[in-house]
């Protein structure tokens, strides 16, 4: 039990614990108090100075949220010296920043504005600063845009890049006046290290990083009658995409997103969350293989421990710090990928459709998901594989565009064909998710019983603890994987890159002895992605995780080898997992690249 | 010297008396308690520019818990038309490294740090001779303490003790959030105690003779001697060692052209006085005396009137703007605001009430900066604007 | 420890031979990010200045990301990305030199040498620079050129300074 102590807020006398923030003993009392540089997923920096306060006595203010509270203090958030000077300090943040509010992408969104409007600031009594500067946009990232106009160096961008996920693309340089967020000698987000993930653009509290949106291209589309627009979802955006539409964190929405899809006038409207499960089929076949090839076959170029390839962000971190080691990633594509390349053959044949025709787009939860499909060697099905990506963010932007009273919308049924899914496609969606769905499947396949946790859920791996491990013991396997008896299958799950970075440092020394880990680019896995409605923090990711599990355990089928479609399409186009056809069209290669 | 003495010279400082071995021993064989006590019941308040009492400041340090505590002196002497603690490093290291050394003993520290400002590079090949040769006495006498330079970089603000600390760790020089202050969690986010080089000489004098020579010079609350840093239009230019309390007419008396119209003290973050307040003005800590009291790291920057007090404030706007750190609003961009808002006024682009916004804009960044430099801006910016507005706008 | 002798003789050294010895002086410091500054400081005075290439080897030795390298040496006006010229030619601009003419013997400098502040002249032999107080204030303005200090300079004054250096 902490110790208490006795404070008082406003006049009123509270009892908190000791080492409390003034920000957050204010915030536990009812009292809000405005901040911009804070974010409750970083460490605390003091710098934009919105969030001070009057403590009696004492002629400075204070910074609410870098100041623990002391026995006694009293404190005051709304005194004239406050509102004067954060006024002051509001007014400030605006002549240095592009207030072109109207033409900014974040209008509606953007945590200066509101600020701005609370204070009704009306006036423009200070000099403008931002003619005086050279700035530039940023936009040959196919994910990212950086105007540093509208940039108010709160540095959650900075704090974000390093903290969470350890890449520093982006960092603080020069000083004074001239001190700006930018990357190593300013060169273009799309020539540093950045991994797309866009987290930064999530914990932006403005406009100075956002996603490339792709919304207009995509209503070009569907206005196209010579197209056939097909669309797929991944398995976090229906945990999200209530929040930018009236619903709280956590309401899951899929039915009134597909119906919204629909509306929308896409062709179809099918679910990544069934390529989820043909990922599974194929990775987990990969890694039993790979287990096949080490121990029976002792070729010596196997790699372990295998790393699933899914999240594009995490994908372009290895390439980019740990070149020496993309042989140890799954060749499979991710799910998106793989939809994306199916669209256009085994869809198109299906439909009996010109694949020239089709438009293939994908909502994703994930801005590097932007950058992946851009990528040259995506283009297996003959053409771009997957045409535009969309964000969370910009579908909830095209439903309200469309006028769609999102909340009275009756549930609908994705399209067949490559719409079923399972609960494990769904978990997908959340970190942990792809390693339970691949031991749900590959105990299953090795053993022909279900795996060893109580109704399939295989908690260990599920929670936000940044590094997760468990360890799978196999019995009494089937005969042909007779040589896998008793082998304890050690297996990891990290989130946020920072936490990727610590467990490629424990296989780089080798202190860890995994034989399979499940890498995800941002903190929470997809569903606290950087295509995800802003704000996204911990308490909101745990709804959105609380979320999926819930339509995990809502499914008739929660293993994927059990989905129908992924039975028919075997059977029809793919043959068997690893077949020639699913390497040309599922599985990929990897490059490294230069670590500026 | 000739002429008339108005001001009370003293000769501490620079007296040079080659007895730091005695010191050394003598104080390092007293009770830490003792010593604080000394410091104490001197008055010695820090000579960097702020003022804390330096007893207290090693104090504080004594009692927090942990085996690895640090003794830093700041030499990152950077305030404009300062120049007394190369003086000192270059003519009686010996003293500071004593000061450093007993201080290690008073607080449990086995390392010390120098932080030369990098301007002052040509003072570490001598200052490294007496080191080792400090270092090789402490040996003798069985006496465990070692000292390192660390040379700045060119950043006025790591003279801030906690962007210094940030600077001696290798980060960019931005100073932190306070608390947790030096004495519990500074260089490494171990105890430090952080003494500006004065200080350090002072606390030197202090061990020698006792508290109360110190203590009986000067007024109350601004106890002791002070080195000043003579500059601008002035005959005799240099460093003094002057009694606190003086007033500033005495001071004009002795330095002045007979011209002089306005004293910068305190350099670009302290405060400029005009010549009608001269009188009233007195040079100390706080506590009225027969006006008001200046705190003043030693600068004192005489202008004649052929000086336009645009042009002084226009330069230390334009050094402010430079060297603020860019971390927090009110220094950032207010620094900018200023600078920019003058030069709009001088050129009639907006008009004269703009100054006074410009003015309560100071005040909000005197209570709301992150460090002491965005505080201080207000000082010169207010002292200058409401004593020579016509300047600022004509 | 690396000496100054050796910092000394860098001049004669060929690209290689320089980057042995930083990474002697890396490995010097431990390769520790809490001597990032002195390895900056060291690995300038190898190189003349801190280009892209040199950032980036620091970056890798120390396994530290490279802009954060970046981040840290532009915080400080003494490291540079630009190579300087044979001689640095500093103006101090501090509040007393300023007033006492700085600001006239800087546009001077500007004239004579046909640069601007931060720039190196063609033949390479000059680099301008201005700089904080540096404690000459009795003896305002004051200039320096490398580490040479000179004092009570005016206009007229510059053409003989440089012109002795040549």
């Amino acid at each position: 039990m902490a110790k208490k102590i006795k404070i008082s807020i406003n006049g009123v006398s509270v009892e908190i614990d000791q080492d409390t923030t003034i920000l957050d003993a204010a915030r536990q009392t009812g009292v809000i108090i405005p901040t911009l540089c804070y974010h409750k997923d970083l460490c605390v920096a003091g710098n934009c100075r919105v969030c001070i306060v009057e403590i009696m006595g004492q002629k400075r203010l204070t910074a609410a949220c870098a100041t623990p509270c002391e026995e006694g203090m009293d404190i005051l958030t709304n005194s004239l010296k406050v509102r004067n000077s954060r006024k002051h300090i509001i007014e400030l943040l605006l002549s240095e920043h592009n207030a072109d509010c109207t033409r900014c992408y974040k209008n509606g969104n953007c945590e200066l504005q509101k600020l701005a409007s609370e204070y009704k600031i009306m006036t423009q009594d200070f000099i403008r600063l931002v003619p005086f500067k050279n700035y530039t946009i940023d936009q040959f990232s196919p994910s990212i845009i950086k105007d540093d106009s509208k940039c108010i160096r709160c540095q959650r961008c900075v704090r974000t890049c390093a903290e969470l996920q350890g890449v520093n693309a982006l960092t603080v340089a020069h000083k004074g006046d001239q001190m700006k967020i930018t990357t190593f000698f300013e060169k273009a987000m799309n020539d540093v290290v950045c991994t797309n993930c866009g987290q930064c653009i999530n914990h932006c509290p403005t406009g100075a990083l956002v996603e490339k949106n792709y919304i207009e291209e995509v209503w070009d589309a569907i206005a196209d009658k010579t197209k056939h627009v097909i669309v797929q979802t991944a398995p976090a955006v229906r945990v999200g995409l209530g929040e930018e539409l009236g619903f709280g964190p956590g309401v899951r929405v899929t039915g009134k997103m597909v119906a919204a899809l629909k509306r929308l006038g896409f062709d179809a409207v099918m679910d990544t969350d069934f390529t989820a499960d043909l990922t599974i089929m194929e990775e987990g076949t990969e890694l039993l293989t790979r287990l096949k090839r080490k121990m029976v076959d002792h070729d010596p170029d196997v790699k372990f421990p295998m790393a699933t390839s899914c999240s594009p962000g995490w994908i372009k971190y290895i390439e980019h710090m740990y070149p020496d080691y993309l042989d140890h990633l799954s060749t499979c594509k991710s799910p998106q990928q793989m939809f994306g390349a199916l669209a256009k053959t085994y869809y198109a044949k299906a439909r009996n459709l010109d694949p020239e025709t089709i438009v293939s787009v994908s909502i994703m939860p994930c801005t590097a998901k932007k950058f992946e499909a851009n990528r040259p060697e995506m283009h297996d099905s003959g053409y771009r594989d997957v045409d535009y990506v969309l964000t969370t963010r910009e579908l909830a932007i095209m439903i309200k565009q469309a006028g769609i009273d999102f909340m009275r919308l009756d549930d609908v049924h994705y399209d067949r064909l490559m719409g079923e899914s399972t609960g494990a496609g769904v978990i997908f969606g959340a970190t942990g998710g792809v390693m339970e769905a691949a031991l749900r499947t590959a105990y299953e396949l090795v053993t022909g019983r279900d795996v060893p946790f109580d109704n399939l859920n295989i908690t260990p791996v599920r929670g936000m603890e940044g590094v997760k491990e468990a360890t799978v013991k196999i019995e009494n396997p089937l005969k042909e994987w007779a040589f896998l008896e008793g082998v304890e299958l050690k297996c990891a799950v990290a989130h946020g890159l920072v936490n990727a970075h610590k467990v490629m440092e424990s296989i780089r020394s080798g202190e860890s002895n995994y034989q399979f880990i499940e890498f995800m680019a941002c903190p929470g896995g997809c569903l606290g992605g950087g295509g995800q409605p802003i704000p996204t923090n911990p308490e909101i990711r745990r709804k959105r995780a609380e979320a999926i599990y819930a339509e995990d355990e809502g499914m008739p089928l929660r293993k994927s080898h059990q989905n129908p479609e992924i039975i028919k399409i075997y059977k029809d186009f793919l043959d068997h997992p690893l077949s020639e056809k699913s390497h040309h069209l599922l599985h990929t290669h990897y490059s490294p690249r230069d670590r500026f | 010297m000739t002429t008339n003495y108005l001001l009370k010279r003293v000769d501490f400082i620079f007296k040079n008396e080659n007895d730091w071995e005695v010191i050394l021993s003598k104080s390092i064989n007293r009770a830490p308690q003792e010593l604080i006590n000394e410091l104490i019941s001197s008055e010695l308040k820090g000579r960097g520019g702020a003022g804390f009492p330096t007893g207290l400041k090693w104090k504080l340090s004594a009692e927090a818990v942990n085996a690895i505590k640090y003794v830093i002196c700041n030499a990152d002497e950077g305030e404009p038309g300062t120049f007394k603690d190369r003086e000192i490093l270059s003519r009686v290291p010996f003293k500071v490294l004593t000061a450093m050394a007993v201080c290690g003993h008073v607080i449990g520290a086995k390392e010390g740090y120098i932080y030369l400002r990098g301007e002052y590079h040509f003072l570490r090949p001598e200052l490294n001779k007496a080191i080792v040769e400090f270092e090789y006495y402490c040996k003798e006498i069985k006496f465990d303490f070692s000292i390192k330079i660390f040379m700045g970089s060119g950043a006025y603000i790591c003279g801030e003790e906690t962007a210094l600390f940030e600077s001696m760790e290798g980060k960019r020089g931005e100073p932190r959030n306070k608390p947790p202050f030096p004495s519990t969690s500074g260089y490494m986010g171990k105890p430090t105690v952080i003494n500006n080089v004065e200080t350090l000489a002072h606390t030197f004098t202090i061990f020698k003779y006792g508290a109360k020579r110190f203590y009986d010079l000067g007024v109350q609350y601004s106890r002791g001697s002070k080195l000043f840093s003579v500059s601008g239009d002035t005959p005799k230019p240099g460093i003094y060692e002057l009694e606190l309390g003086m007033s500033l007419e005495d001071f004009v008396e002795e330095f002045g052209d007979g011209d002089t119209k306005a004293v910068q003290v305190g350099g670009a973050s302290g405060f400029l006085v005009p010549r009608k307040r001269f009188h009233e003005t007195a040079i100390g800590f706080q506590g009225k005396l027969t006006g008001i009291s200046l705190p003043t790291g030693g600068s004192m920057m005489l202008f004649n009137s052929s000086r336009s007090m645009f042009n002084v404030l226009d330069n230390y706007l334009e050094f402010f703007r430079e060297e603020s750190c860019g971390q927090c609003t009110p220094c950032r961009v207010g620094c900018q605001q200023l600078l920019k808002g003058i030069k709009a006024v001088k050129r009639g682009e907006k008009n004269a009430q703009y100054l006074d916004k410009l003015l309560r804009l100071t005040e909000t960044m005197q209570y709301t900066a992150k460090c002491g430099l965005g505080q201080s801006v207000a000082n010169s910016f207010s002292s200058i604007v409401e004593n020579f507005r016509e300047e600022m706008i004509y | 420890m690396i000496t100054k002798d050796e910092v000394c003789k860098v001049h004669a050294m060929t690209e290689e031979e320089k980057y042995a010895l930083l990474k002697n002086v890396i490995n010097d410091y431990d390769r520790k990010e809490s001597n990032l500054i002195q390895i900056l400081h060291m690995a300038q005075a190898i190189f003349g200045y801190l280009p892209v290439e040199v950032q980036h080897y620091i970056a890798d030795q120390m396994e530290l990301s490279v802009s954060k390298v970046n981040s840290v040496l532009t915080f400080y006006s003494f490291f540079s990305t630009q190579p300087k010229g044979k001689y640095t030619v500093s103006i101090c601009l501090g509040t007393a030199c300023y007033v006492r003419g700085g600001r006239e013997v800087l546009n001077k400098l500007k004239d004579v040498l046909g640069i601007d502040v931060g720039v190196t002249t063609d033949d390479k032999m000059f680099s301008l620079s201005v700089m904080r107080c540096i404690g000459a204030c009795g003896l305002a303005p004051a200039m320096t050129v490398n580490s040479k200090v000179y004092k009570q300079v005016n206009p007229n004054k510059i053409h003989r300074i440089l012109g002795m250096l040549k």
